[in-house]
């Protein structure tokens, strides 16, 4: 029952608020932290019950639903769901927290938005079977899709739309795929289920894993986002309201990878490891473009959106190396960016709200005005730039690590995306938080109690993983051997020669 | 005759009775409750006459051909007349100072769509056709003060005549050569022709599905269909979106039954080139359509292409026809329920002077009336096929069939196009919930208290026949077992 509840319970606060709370800003909001914070409080004692070192799934809950079509209510978690739900509960508590005050017209919608995207996006992570995971995969495009095309910036209405047109043109290709599997099996000795973990060992192979592959990767890639399909992001980060930016950088951008785990790797192996290598130039082509575009760009926002571009490439980078390092280090990766982007959001978000510009060059000087907040900005650009001691750095030299083993070109090439992530953060940091102070904002008030309770929990994390980081990849360590399992025997058949061809081409042999 | 063939029949005799004692009460008694009163009432017993009749596969006459499938459909027919009776009523009552014929005109289409839901014949299929679209030319024109809605209706008249004769030189010479006008045998009448016979069988068929894409608006018989929506009274274009399009595909989807997959070669592929001109002239004319009930007409070509994905695919070898069957059922259900919903909030918010048709008439609608805004935006959500909403597992079930019947090309197009179809639904969506408030919408605020007792009675007739519309279409988006159940059962009859 504890995933049910936890999955439900942000709704069941939506419902309360709109039912009892129309008109009465101070009391739905107020519910709706409180929601947030028992939502939290859950999934932490999940956490707490939960047996790291266990691959296998845990607090499973199954019921028959639409029993003539094999679909089932069957939710559980393993590691790596667990920590991005905690990621989830905890960026969603902060997100009401950090925009109390910024949404002045028809809040109540905004807050029951945001919970009802907390439902799908838990939903996301616990689903266990097909059918439901890409119910709650559709459901929570609608609240973005309001939350960006409503509260949003001046092109809202474009940057809502193109959002979902890419994401939707995404999910349906993964339904086509989704039922093409589903359809396969139940031709092919099984029978007409949704599971996924039976679908997880019918051993797709031929022409079916291979377009199933193709249609779930670019549904996937598309939400990561991944190089050529990335265009929509910086457009709905740049004209989403806080919250939005916040939730769709630290969670949404998960899911795309998530389901890569889940379904690109867990269903097929063998594609998998067969697409390596285009995966691989891919993200190092994000990592270094998104950093090179991140150094131009004129708008706050679009800086840290496209710095997102880069971070997501070290993530599917890491995963697409097939070693232990570049899985876990992926996986961690997620979380602390999800933490340092959302916190960096929100910090441009509290700037936003004085100023009500987000261009660098209306800035400078900030840091007499606000001490404290310029305190805060430095530490989750630190923090975001990969300095060790701080989350981005582990996560980043895990995958190095990971990569060098095979790719030594590609992870020299990913560490100048380092290089020239250090140059824009500082860049923007010195622009904005020092040089020439601009006069009009001299009389700013520095960041209220609110803001900083807002910032706290992130800074903590930040630092909590980037000191001891064991607490997090004990929990993902199990599953990412597992993963590590299933493409062995793949691995060694393909992965082999996929190295010499890499030798051949840049030298740099094993 | 025996009982057993008078139960059968009961709907009709249940129907024709209605339109009787409502054409007669109006001649003495001009109230407009007690005319819509005798129309709903004769409605549920028709209805309670659809559930008695539980027929096995029985030949009632030698035109009539009454099984579960049929039955189902006749059910649905009278379930969607009931909804526009209950949207009607308001809208008569604040556009219009004679009610009776309306009624009558109603039943009568109702009643023809049920003869089309269980015709065996060439005869009972034309008289059920010409029963439904002589009604629907007088319903369509009922506002005759309005010059669009006459205009709508000769358009419609004109080019439904000219259907009807390519339907009846059609039956002629397909007659002519087979020398049968019983549907299921004329499907496999062609077998055994050769030379200008069988030259004669194909134009024959060819003309009758002219005829019956005609009435579909299937591409590329589809050029009334924006007109006749935009033209027409919004309750009217409900009854003629859900029920004349059901009853019609109904003919379609039964005669093809006995048709043998493998020989149906030639037709699987018409079907395939319909199917696949409907779904993207539909949801491309959509995209930019400014007006609200054009945008609806051209997404209804676009559903009924969708519609026709699963009869391609119900027409496979295998088990995977009683899938096909199962998801045109399904799906034309919740298209009822969503297309009703969605003219029926046109219907609510319509006036003496006109129907509110701009999108941006539209603009703040989310604030003034909340109610009506949220049944639009779950219909138009539904026919996006969202998931939560019934449309979703519409287009589930298409794309069952369509799996089964390894239909690939089909269904990527299908894909593509629902995708594209949520660009335009989510602009109507997001248009009623912008912040601004249009004209028209202010207008709304002061409209409802400002109305007559009777009338705001009436409002809230139609509102609540919205939001059952609007409950039944998330029930079945959530849990859909309720209404499977029934169609697997119904569609059984095809295994």
């Amino acid at each position: 029952m504890m995933l049910t509840i936890l999955t439900f319970l942000p709704v069941a606060g939506a419902l309360l608020m709109l039912i009892f709370m129309r008109g009465r800003p101070n009391a739905y909001k107020m519910t709706a932290l409180v929601t947030t914070i028992i939502t939290f409080a859950v999934s932490l004692y999940i956490a707490a019950q939960f047996t790291t070192g266990d691959a296998s799934f845990q607090f499973q809950e199954d019921h028959s639903w639409i029993g003539n079509l094999g679909i089932h209510y069957h939710v559980g978690v393993d590691g790596i769901s667990l920590l991005l739900v905690l990621l989830t509960t905890l960026l969603s508590m902060v997100a009401i927290l950090g925009t109390w005050n910024s949404i002045k017209d028809r809040g109540l919608a905004f807050f029951i938005s945001l919970l009802v995207l907390e439902t799908g996006m838990i939903g996301v992570f616990v689903s266990m079977d097909l059918f439901l995971f890409y119910l709650f995969w559709e459901i929570q495009l609608i609240p973005m899709y309001f939350i960006i095309g409503i509260w949003g910036g001046a092109r809202r209405v474009y940057a809502a739309i193109k959002f979902f047109l890419y994401t939707f043109a995404g999910s349906v290709l993964m339904l086509v795929a989704i039922l093409a599997i589903v359809w396969w099996y139940s031709r092919h000795g099984g029978f007409l289920t949704f599971d996924i973990l039976t679908l997880q060992k019918a051993g797709f192979n031929g022409t079916i894993a291979l377009w199933s592959f193709a249609a779930f990767f670019v549904a996937f890639a598309i939400k990561v986002p991944m190089f050529p399909v990335h265009t929509w992001l910086p457009d709905a980060h740049t004209e989403a309201p806080t919250a939005g930016s916040v939730i769709l950088a630290g969670v949404l951008l998960k899911m795309g990878v998530y389901g890569m785990i889940r379904f690109c790797i867990g269903f097929f192996p063998e594609v998998a490891v067969r697409a390596m290598m285009p995966v691989v130039i891919l993200s190092v082509i994000a990592i270094v473009y998104g950093a090179a575009m991140s150094l131009i760009q004129p708008d706050m926002k679009r800086l840290v959106a496209y710095s997102s571009v880069s971070h997501m490439g070290f993530v599917t980078l890491g995963l697409f190396t097939f070693t232990v390092q570049g899985v876990q280090g992926a996986i961690l990766q997620m979380v602390s960016h999800g933490i340092l982007t959302g916190a960096l959001f929100m910090m441009v978000g509290f700037f936003y709200d004085r100023t009500h510009t987000r261009l660098i060059k209306d800035y400078g000087g900030m840091a007499r005005p606000m001490p404290v907040a310029a305190a805060f900005f430095s530490l989750f650009v630190l923090g975001s730039l990969g300095l060790p001691g701080l989350a981005g750095f582990v996560g980043e030299f895990l995958i190095l690590v990971g990569s060098f083993q095979y790719y030594k070109v590609f992870a020299a090439v990913a560490s100048i995306g380092i290089i020239i992530g250090a140059a824009y953060l500082l860049w923007m940091y010195q622009r904005t938080m020092f040089q020439q102070a601009n006069e009009k904002w001299l009389s700013l008030k520095d960041l209220n109690a609110r803001e900083i309770v807002t910032l706290v929990p992130l800074v903590g994390m930040a630092i909590w993983i980037g000191i001891y980081p064991h607490t997090f990849l004990n929990m993902v360590d199990a599953p990412a051997q597992n993963i590590l399992t299933q493409v062995q025997p793949y691995l060694a058949q393909h992965g082999d020669g996929l190295v010499r061809m890499v030798s051949a081409l840049f030298g740099g042999a094993k | 005759m025996s009982d057993a063939h008078l139960l059968v029949l009961s709907p009709y005799i249940a129907l024709a009775a209605t339109a009787v004692v409502v054409m007669l009460t109006t001649a003495f008694y001009h109230r407009h409750l007690l005319l819509a009163g005798l129309t709903a009432t004769g409605l549920a017993a028709t209805f309670a006459c659809v559930l008695v009749a539980g027929a096995e596969d029985r030949r009632a006459t030698a035109l009539l051909r009454m099984n579960d499938v049929s039955l189902y459909f006749i059910g649905l027919l009278v379930v969607v007349a009931l909804a526009v009776v209950a949207l009607s009523y308001g809208y008569l009552g604040r556009t219009e100072r004679r009610f009776g014929d309306f009624y009558t005109l109603l039943t009568l289409g109702a009643l023809g769509g049920a003869v089309l839901a269980a015709s065996a014949h060439f005869a009972s299929l034309f008289l059920g056709l010409e029963v439904l679209s002589v009604s629907l030319y007088g319903l369509i024109a009922y506002p005759r003060r309005r010059p669009q809605a006459v205009e709508a209706a000769f358009k419609y008249l004109v080019l439904a005549a000219v259907t009807s004769a390519m339907l009846l030189f059609g039956m002629a010479l397909v007659y002519a050569v087979s020398g049968t006008m019983l549907l299921d045998k004329v499907a496999s009448a062609g077998a055994g022709l050769a030379g200008w016979e069988a030259a004669a069988y194909k134009a024959g068929l060819a003309l009758v599905f002219a005829g019956v894409g005609f009435k579909l608006a299937l591409v590329p018989f589809h050029m009334w269909t924006p007109d006749v929506y935009q033209g027409g009274p919004a309750p009217v274009i409900a009854f003629l979106a859900a029920a004349s399009k059901a009853a019609v595909f109904v003919v379609l989807l039964q005669s093809l039954a006995p048709l043998d997959p493998q020989r149906g070669g030639v037709l699987v592929v018409v079907l395939s080139v319909v199917a696949y001109a409907s779904m993207l002239a539909g949801n491309l004319l959509a995209l930019f359509q400014q007006n609200l009930k054009r945008l609806l007409a051209y997404s209804s070509i676009a559903q009924l292409g969708y519609l026709v994905v699963a009869v391609v695919s119900s027409g496979a070898a295998g088990g995977a026809r009683g899938a096909g069957t199962v998801a045109v059922a399904f799906y034309l259900t919740i298209y009822a329920l969503a297309l009703l919903a969605a003219f029926g909030v046109i219907a609510v918010l319509a006036h003496a002077e006109g129907e509110p048709e701009a999108l941006s008439q539209y603009r703040g609608l989310g604030h003034r009336r909340p109610a009506l805004a949220l049944v639009l935006s779950v219909s138009l959500l539904s026919l996006a096929g969202m998931p939560l909403t019934a449309g979703f597992i519409g287009k589930f079930f298409i794309f069952r069939a369509g799996a089964g019947a390894a239909q690939w090309g089909l269904l990527v197009v299908f894909a593509l196009t629902s995708a594209m179809s949520l660009y335009y639904y989510l602009r109507v969506i997001i248009t009623m919930y912008r912040l601004e408030v249009a004209p028209y919408a202010a207008a709304l605020a002061t409209s409802p208290g400002g109305m007559s007792a009777g009338r705001r009675a009436a409002d809230r007739v139609a509102v609540a026949a919205l939001v059952l519309l609007t409950a039944s279409t998330l029930l079945l988006g959530v849990y859909p077992p309720v209404l499977l159940r029934l169609i697997e059962h119904a569609a059984s009859v095809f295994r």
